[in-house]
């Protein structure tokens, strides 16, 4: 056989090797992720470490790879959740601040347009009667004076309204170009204040990602069940300060003009009419922390921004006396009394809270609210035992598997099963290697995968040694045999592969969670596979060729 | 001479045309067979594409599907189907049941107040029980992957389709793709005849076999193509013979291999799952035998174009350079 070239041998014993090192962290699973936990956990806290982070971090010596194959949600339990945020619910917020803007811009032309009444219509469009409907050019462009220019790239040259007569009606909505940035930013929004929120919660590596235009794929591994994934993120957390009129216990009282009627949250039965604009919101706080109230009995406090701050300190000065509602997601938390002046622009929330519910409205409060509702499309939860049988059962398939293939190899060709062996275990060794460097997670059906392809991988070495045991049948002598036997056997092996890698390629676009996790696994192994059978084996096969210089050889 | 295990003959003169129409047929007959199948039988659907939720139940106790039933029917919770998982893997005190509830109108996702119900009714019946995975599709979510499915599979079926005609002959496209649709209908088949479940895994194992069988087929064209160079007078059917024979030993060996690594896998791989290698491993069975007895055979039908191309090459346009 023609020796392969120096630099290549180099590079074939190279790429082993990094295999063999890559791939080694992962046989000390758990230490390795002790270590890894450890470093992240020192780093965070700016070099400083505790003696058990310091014992942790000794578990595995620095200077080794300590990249491991991240398990997914099926390994490892967690849970799995598909959200659609309501986007049109911005829509709906953006149409109810307009409309007293657009009262005033109309006002101020009220010799020409007469009366201004808001008419009823669907959410997110605002539709005004006047009385003078032969002024609506006048009133047309008084209302279009709140229009403003889209801020995006795609609908530059837009405005953010649209606006229309209709009879004596002014029908406004947000433009589609307006509504295509909103929805933008809606969902840039709520992906952050998911993530902050999945944060502050402490689990390890969630995922959190957009899909499509209006949805988020949340995967949390380790949390106990969806029901809990929900109830932190799915909370809206919209906090208010509002003047209250009056309390009731008529459930279908009349609030009145620009009042609502909120149920309070503890006292069932008891109702609050406040005034629809709040004082302050939640987006002007800038820390909230769970705390105990003079009783001793849990509470939040917090801390509003400077002009959070001078609202409440004008409010509160202004107001000795009266109740105001601290409102969460049109719940009455509790309507203190005002006792007096809080200029400091800090406060406590107090109500029948219990620690873990002080601690999770904090963490909400922190974490701002989220700009639109949501809609859970997909839930899974997988409980960790599950996970951990699944492990279980994957690995031992695997180790039998391996061992029957390998045992098959050597029946059906002796020494030169064994030089297909090496080129199988080199090919375990780098699709373990590069999904743990490339941080691709790996999932049961993904374990089926790896199983799967040493089944398949040695088709590429099947190939090459029929068509070796074809030559020397022709009378060729061993070497040549050999060298004809990998060379012709090649156009076979790319092309079988080639189409091998279109179906992974599909079933990753298509696949969701696990059977992405089984593409990457197949795409991985065909093309480690390709290298090991060809590449390894030959260079195996030629060492031994060279060395021994057999006069016949048996396949 | 030393040992060594041949489950194929060193030389094999096998005529897999002499069949050809019992074969061909019965093939034809199975796959249109699959087709009445599923279209009277139908799917049994995963909550993937039927949309609603399955709760896995685990218990030390033995699982009692009337107890069960019993103690979730005044929840009202409409379509509901309990059935206990049985696996040999399973410890000896080891009693799981699957609990599936069938999609609400109107809903996406059963409430987490409905989910505390179902367990609390379950836990009242078996305190010992526990719930080690909950999985919940809404129908807007679980149409939408039916389609992907089905479009994800064709399109495979489609690029394969297009990659072999563009490194062979439209004729072998034709053979591979309507190879490629016995497999995966004949799959499908025996999915719905059994009424085993039908799940996003189960698409994943159909794109597997796809790859699977294809990659028996090219191999096998690949050296039919060698061959037609070779050979320029032998007739067609006589060359696929030949061919087939030749690759024989090669495409046992790799089925072999595959089969093992499967089976390692169903009897081990634990209940989660063994419907996705279960697909896999009827799949591999029939994507062999789809190579030799459904590709060639229509390959065969269609005939391939010999000798046209090298004579082309061989003489060049006669008045080629007039203008020159």
């Amino acid at each position: 056989m023609t020796p392969t070239a120096t630099w290549k041998r180099i590079l074939i014993l190279a790429i082993c090797a990094w295999g063999l090192l890559a791939a080694m962290p992962n046989a000390f699973y758990s230490r390795v992720e002790l270590h890894n936990d450890a470093v992240a956990a020192i780093d965070k806290a700016d070099g400083i470490a505790t003696p058990e982070q310091q014992a942790a971090k000794a578990l595995w010596p620095s200077w080794l790879p300590s990249s491991i194959m991240p398990l997914g949600l099926d390994l490892r339990g967690g849970a799995h959740l598909l959200a659609r945020v309501e986007v049109s619910d911005v829509y709906k917020a953006r149409m109810e601040a307009l409309w007293p803007e657009a009262r005033d811009a109309l006002r101020d032309r009220r010799d020409q347009v007469g009366a201004v009444r808001r008419a009823p219509s669907p959410d997110g469009t605002l539709r005004v009667t006047i009385s003078n409907p032969e002024a609506m050019p006048v009133a047309l462009e008084a209302v279009r004076t709140l229009a403003t220019p889209v801020i995006s790239l795609a609908g530059a040259g837009h405005n953010d309204i649209d606006i229309a007569a209709d009879g004596a009606d002014i029908v406004i909505q947000l433009s589609d170009a307006e509504k295509t940035a909103t929805d933008d930013r809606t969902m840039q929004q709520s992906l952050e204040i998911i993530r902050n929120r999945v944060d502050q919660a402490g689990t390890r590596e969630p995922t959190i990602l957009r899909q499509g235009s209006d949805r988020i794929l949340i995967e949390v591994p380790g949390i106990g069940s969806a029901a809990e994934l929900k109830s932190l993120i799915g909370t809206t957390a919209k906090l208010t300060f509002n003047r209250v009129i009056n309390s009731t216990t008529d459930a279908g009282a009349n609030p009145g003009a620009r009042n609502l009627l909120l149920p309070a949250k503890d006292q069932p039965g008891l109702y609050y009419i406040i005034e629809e604009v709040p004082v302050v919101t939640g987006e002007e706080l800038v820390d909230a922390q769970p705390s105990f109230d003079q009783n001793g009995k849990p509470a939040v406090s917090f801390r509003f921004d400077g002009a959070g701050a001078r609202k409440f300190g004008d409010y509160t000065a202004a107001n000795i006396g009266t109740p105001f509602a601290i409102v969460l997601d049109n719940q009455v938390i509790s309507a203190p009394v005002i006792q007096s002046h809080i200029p400091g622009g800090s406060g406590i929330i107090t109500g029948s809270f219990t620690v873990e519910e002080s601690t999770e409205l904090a963490v909400l409060l922190r974490a701002g609210a989220l700009p639109a509702g949501m809609e859970f499309l997909e839930e899974r939860t997988i409980g960790p035992e599950l996970g951990a049988d699944s492990i279980a059962a994957g690995k031992l398939a695997a180790i039998i598997g391996m061992i029957a293939v390998v045992t098959y190899m050597v029946l059906s060709y002796g020494l030169f099963g064994w030089f297909a062996n090496i080129a199988l275990a080199a090919n375990v060794l780098l699709i373990v290697a590069i999904l743990s460097s490339i941080g691709a997670t790996l999932t049961l059906p993904g374990i089926a995968g790896i199983v799967l392809t040493m089944g398949m991988a040695v088709d590429a070495n099947v190939l090459i040694f029929e068509r070796i045991r074809e030559e020397l049948r022709s009378g060729q002598p061993p070497g040549r045999a050999a060298e004809s036997g990998f060379d012709r056997a090649f156009s076979a092996i790319f092309d079988s592969n080639v189409t091998g890698l279109l179906t992974a390629l599909i079933m990753f676009w298509i696949g969701s969670g696990p059977v992405r996790g089984f593409a990457v696994t197949m795409t991985i192994g065909i093309l480690t596979s390709l290298f090991t059978s060809v590449y390894v084996t030959r260079l195996v096969v030629e060492i031994w060729l060279n060395r021994r210089r057999p006069k016949t050889i048996l396949v | 001479m030393a040992f060594r295990l041949k489950l194929v003959p060193t030389t094999t003169n096998i005529d897999f045309f002499r069949w050809q129409w019992l074969t061909f047929g019965s093939s034809i007959v199975t796959t249109l067979a699959s087709i009445a199948c599923v279209a009277i039988l139908g799917l049994n659907f995963g909550v993937d594409f039927k949309g609603g939720t399955t709760i896995r139940t685990e218990s030390t106790s033995p699982v009692d599907v009337g107890l069960y039933r019993q103690a979730l029917d005044p929840l009202a919770l409409g379509d509901v189907t309990i059935t206990e998982v049985t696996d040999p893997t399973f410890a000896a005190d080891q009693h799981v049941a699957q609990v599936r509830i069938g999609a609400r109108e109107g809903e996406e996702a059963v409430t987490p107040e409905v989910m505390l119900e179902v367990e609390a009714a379950l836990k009242a019946v078996d305190p010992a029980i526990t719930f080690p995975s909950v999985e919940s599709v809404g129908p807007k979510v679980s149409g939408e992957l039916i389609q992907k499915a089905v479009l994800s599979v064709i399109l495979a079926s489609l690029g394969i389709g297009a990659y072999v005609w563009l490194r062979f002959e439209w004729q072998f496209a034709v053979g591979t793709v309507a190879s490629l649709a016995h497999d995966v209908i004949v799959t499908v088949g025996v999915f719905s005849l059994f009424q085993l479940k039908f799940d996003l895994t189960i698409v994943a194992a159909l794109l597997t076999i796809l790859g699977y069988s294809v990659n028996d087929t090219v191999v096998i064209f690949d050296r039919l193509r060698e061959n037609l160079a070779k050979y320029k007078t032998m007739p067609l059917r006589e060359m696929m013979n030949l061919t087939a024979n030749e690759t024989l030993s090669r495409t046992v060996m790799t089925a072999t291999t595959t089969l093992i690594a499967l089976t390692a896998l169903i009897i081990f791989g634990g209940d989660v799952i063994r419907g996705f290698v279960f697909a896999m491993l009827f799949g591999v069975i029939i994507g062999t035998y789809s190579t030799l007895y459904v590709a060639k055979n229509i390959v065969l039908m269609l005939g391939v174009d010999r000798g046209d191309k090298p004579k082309k090459k061989a003489t060049p346009p006669e008045y080629a350079n007039i203008d020159a």
